[in-house]
Formats: structure tokens, C-alpha cells, sequence
């Protein structure tokens, strides 16, 4: 096994240089590690996630998958982690970055729809704008009418702008939380199980969005559904306890894996 | 054992009836002694009532009428001070608790918090009278204002803190993901959600402040005089109904009730208002 995890990190490393050659990538992870207090939550993960394409994290639960998401616009600090090793945004250190800035560029979808209940839709899609110092009205308008519609949010909300974020239903809330991190225009979208406190047919649009937002954005969703991850992703990512077990394309992950334990974990023999 | 006149099913019964009647004998003595202080303040108060209560200053012993323009002035600039100085102080040492208070720092702070609202108003006066009267060497609002702060602290903090609290964490989460520098989230998105739990406190603090006779005593003292200087003693409703309540005179006694009933009003006015300018759209 340990054989197994460490011929496999050579690959993806491999793979990394190979995407380098083919593809523009947008976020580069090397020997990345993290931690909470003394336990090693995430083991020197190394991958490259491509400019405009949707990367998926899967793996059992507490395999690290939340963490390493965070861990690209810091938001792991928030929690009180730390990480060692190094993330590169289109090719700048991140920890050199401001992490108020840093989070301007890589937003951040949660698992359950927050969108803020003090204020209107119109407020809470503009909120990030707003509270940085945007005042002009005609442009936060704009802004509004144009994340919504990227959502598929418009039709359905554009009479009741003025109303309550929290209001509205479990599938809307999360497409307006979309919405709201579009705003602010960033180059990646961190997604947390975006989609697993929704029902289907919610699922099915926050699906079919993440289709549309990959042609402007770069989109990085971790996720328990493997169906999920088949569906929407270009490449995947399987963590173990930890470890990177195996990055590549999703057709390859999911029709022939490299590794036998991603095999294992996809056919549902354990995890 | 289904049989309805099983024994035990009597017995049941019987301690349930007991029980509850005990409980609703309880409800009757909390609420009790509020039915009574509204019947006396009502039916005792409204007989000095007039316009004159309103508009008019106090009359000299012996001489009818007269009412006390100058204590309800003086009630609301005393709570106006306290609230001056009170509410931001109360409300930021609230958030730094909540926000960064999880050390023994923050312990400290909240356990002289929880001490400091348990200490008598009348030793809280004694202290305002050290630390403020005497160096000015003379009594005034201001010193009132500030014996009055000293007690809407604790309880403003303590609410802030729990109240921010109760907010999500992922709000937190939501605004910093969003590159929304700490600060301006804790302000604008953290304490906008826990603004209306807030206010409730706030609003027990102003309402026990503007209650208060014992601090006023030797801080504010009292003025028989129309006065709205700062710097100057001040009237207030609380003192006027101690020293009428207990003079010999029974149009003072009557005007002490009157002033009661104009205290509780006051308060029941306040906060309605703060309802008023604390509801939200949603």
C-alpha cells in the first residue's frame, strides 16, 4: 500500500509537468501539508488544477478533502489550521498574499446555503462589492442583474430583489450564494459539497451551472457523490487518510484508475 | 392494570392535580406583585396627573400643584449620559469578548464583568462620587451619567457577547470568503444578525438605569431648579419620588406616585421606541 501511494505520487508529479506542457494551469500544490494543533490532517500533496476546467476532490470522510479546499484561499486559518509547503495563484506564492486579497480571486462556495439573512438578495449578492467600497449604484444594478442570470437565478427572483436572502428555497439560497461569489469576479470557485444539502432537482441545476461557470472560472468541488464527481468534473482527485492517492482525468479515474485502493473506494468496497 | 380504578391510576392521578396546581399557584405569586405595582401606581398616580406635571416645576412645601418638568428632564439626560458613554463601551467590549476573547484574558474580563453586574448600585454611587464628584469638587449630571454607565456596562457586554455568539459561524465564514476584511464582517455582517438580540439587552440596561434612585443620591444629588447643565446637579424622577414618598406632606406623597407612574411609562416608552428602530424588514 504504501508502495502503491508512493509510485502513484510520482505519476501525478509526472502528470503536473505533462499538464504544464499542454495546458495553462492556475493553481499549483506542491508537498503540500497541513495541519490542526499536532495532527497531520493533509500528507506533502502535490497536483496542478488547469485554468478552466472543473477539478473534483473525492474520498471517505475526514480524508482531508475540506481542508485541502481551504487551504487554497486560506481559509483554513479561519478554522486554525496551518499548512506547509507551497501553493502557487497563476504562478504567486499565496501565502505571500494578503488572505483578505487572496480570497478576492479564489471564492468560496459552502455545504450548506448562507446566504446573510440581515440582507435583501440584491444586498447579499453585491455584499462583497459593497463592503469594499463600491457605492455606484448603476454598476451594483449591473453587477446584480448579471451574477444572477449566470446563476439562473434572475427569472425566478428578479421581482422579489428586495426581499430576504433567506427566504427563498434550500436550491435558490445556494445559487444566490453562488451569485454572490461570482460578484466579486474571481478567477477560481472553491465549491464544499456545494450540492449535498439540496434535493435533486436543486442538485441538478447547481450541476448544470458548474458546467456554464467553467467556460469564465476555474472550479474546484469537493464532494461525497462519485456520481457527482463523474458528472461534473474534467479531472479528479482521490484523498486517502491524507494522501493523494490519484489525480487524473475523470474518465480515467472512474473507467480505469492506476491505484487498486481508488478502484476499491469507487466501486464502494470500503469507504 | 387498565382498570381505571387501578390504584395506582388514582394516585397518578392525584399527584398530577397536585402538581399542577402547585405550579399555577406559583404562576399567580410571580405575576402577582406586578398586578400590584401596576394597580397602586395607576389608581395612586393618576390623581396628581395633569398637564402640569408635564410642564410645570415643583412647588414649595405647603403650596398646591406644581409637577416636575425638571426630574423628567433630568431622568432622560441622566440615561442619555449613561447611554453616552455605556452603549459603545459595553458594545465593543462585548464583540472583542466574542471575537477574541477565548483566553484566560477573556475569561478575566467576563467573570469582572459577571462580579461588576452584581455589585449594589448604592456602592457603584460611592465609587462615581470618588473617582468623579470629588475631584470636580461638586455634584453634577455628569457624575450621575457615569454611575449609571458603570451599571449598563456589564449587562451590555454580556448580551453583546452572547448574542454574536448565537451567529453562525458560517456567516463568518461566508463574509471572509468573500474578501471581506475581518473587521468590516464582524461590524457589518455579524453584528447586523445579532443586532436585535442586542438591543433587548441594551434595553434592560436603560430601563434598570433609568430605575435607579441609590447612585443618583450622591452623584447627581438632585435639583429642586430647572437645570440641563451638564456640569451642574441634575433632578430625576427616582430621587424626587424618595424624597416625596417619604416626606411628611400628602400632596408630595401623591406626586410620588404620580412620578412612578410617569417612570414606567418612560420606560414602557423607551422601549417600544427602541422596538421601533430596532425592527428589520425581514
Amino acid at each position: 500500500m504504501e508502495n502503491d501511494v508512493i509510485i502513484n505520487q510520482t505519476d501525478s508529479i509526472n502528470k503536473i509537468s505533462e499538464d504544464k506542457n499542454r495546458g495553462k494551469t492556475i493553481i499549483d500544490v506542491m508537498n503540500l501539508s497541513a495541519y490542526f494543533g499536532k495532527t497531520k490532517v493533509l500528507k506533502e500533496i502535490s497536483l496542478s488544477i488547469p485554468k478552466n476546467k472543473v477539478v473534483a476532490i473525492i474520498g471517505p470522510s475526514g480524508c482531508g478533502k475540506s481542508t485541502f479546499l481551504r487551504s487554497i484561499n486560506r481559509m483554513h486559518e479561519v478554522v486554525g489550521g496551518t499548512i506547509t509547503g507551497e501553493i502557487f495563484l497563476d504562478g504567486n506564492n499565496i501565502m505571500k498574499f494578503d488572505p483578505v486579497l487572496l480570497r478576492r480571486k479564489v471564492g468560496m462556495v459552502f455545504q450548506k446555503p448562507n446566504p446573510f439573512p440581515t440582507m435583501s438578495i440584491f444586498n447579499n449578492v453585491v455584499a462583497g462589492l459593497r463592503l469594499n467600497g463600491v457605492r455606484n449604484k448603476n454598476k451594483l444594478t449591473e453587477v446584480v442583474e448579471q451574477s444572477l442570470k449566470q446563476v439562473a437565478l434572475w427569472d425566478e427572483v428578479k421581482d422579489s430583489l428586495n426581499e430576504s436572502g433567506a427566504d427563498i428555497s434550500g436550491g435558490q439560497q445556494q445559487r444566490l450564494c453562488i451569485a454572490r461569489a461570482i460578484a466579486i469576479k474571481p478567477e477560481v470557485i472553491l465549491m464544499d459539497e456545494p450540492a449535498s444539502a439540496l434535493d435533486p432537482i436543486s442538485t441538478a441545476k447547481i450541476e448544470e451551472l458548474i458546467h456554464y461557470l467553467k467556460e469564465e472560472y476555474t472550479i474546484v468541488i469537493v464532494t461525497h457523490n462519485m456520481q457527482q464527481a463523474a458528472r461534473v468534473s474534467d479531472m479528479t482527485a482521490f484523498l486517502y487518510m491524507g494522501e493523494l492517492v490519484e489525480f487524473g482525468p475523470t474518465a480515467k479515474i472512474f473507467t480505469n484508475p492506476s491505484v487498486k485502493k481508488t478502484e476499491d473506494y469507487i466501486t464502494g468496497r470500503f469507504g | 392494570m387498565l382498570n381505571r380504578n387501578n390504584l395506582y391510576f388514582i394516585r397518578r392521578k392525584v399527584t398530577n392535580h397536585i402538581m399542577l396546581s402547585l405550579t399555577f399557584l406559583s404562576v399567580v405569586l410571580t405575576v402577582l406583585p406586578l398586578l400590584l405595582i401596576f394597580y397602586y401606581t395607576v389608581t395612586k398616580g393618576l390623581t396628581s396627573l395633569n398637564l402640569d406635571f408635564f410642564i410645570a416645576m415643583p412647588k414649595p412645601v405647603g403650596e398646591a400643584g406644581g409637577g416636575m418638568a425638571n426630574a423628567i428632564v433630568g431622568t432622560l439626560i441622566l440615561i442619555g449620559i449613561g447611554g453616552a458613554i455605556g452603549l459603545p463601551v459595553g458594545i465593543m467590549s462585548g464583540t472583542y469578548l466574542a471575537e477574541f476573547g477565548n483566553n484566560k484574558f477573556g475569561n478575566v474580563v467576563r467573570f469582572l464583568a459577571d462580579v461588576l453586574s452584581g455589585i449594589p448600585s448604592i456602592v457603584v454611587g460611592v465609587v462615581a462620587y470618588t473617582i468623579v464628584v470629588l475631584p470636580m469638587h461638586h455634584f453634577s449630571a455628569f457624575a450621575g451619567g457615569v454611575s449609571l454607565a458603570i451599571l449598563m456596562i456589564p449587562t451590555i457586554t454580556r448580551t453583546t457577547e452572547e448574542m454574536i455568539r448565537l451567529v453562525p459561524h458560517s456567516y463568518r465564514e461566508a463574509g471572509l470568503a468573500l474578501g471581506i476584511p475581518k473587521w468590516k464582517t464582524s461590524l457589518v455582517i455579524i453584528l447586523r444578525s445579532a443586532w436585535k438580540g442586542i438591543a433587548t439587552g441594551v434595553l434592560l440596561a436603560f430601563a434598570r438605569a433609568a430605575g435607579e434612585t441609590a447612585p443618583l443620591l450622591f452623584t447627581a444629588l438632585g435639583n429642586r431648579f430647572w437645570s440641563t447643565k451638564i456640569f451642574q446637579p441634575i433632578a430625576s424622577l427616582t430621587v424626587y419620588i424618595y424624597d416625596y414618598a417619604k416626606s411628611p406632606f400628602t400632596e408630595w406623597n401623591d406626586q410620588a406616585w404620580t412620578a412612578s407612574l410617569i417612570l414606567i411609562a418612560l420606560i414602557s416608552l423607551i422601549s417600544l421606541l427602541f422596538k421601533f428602530l430596532t425592527r428589520s424588514k425581514y
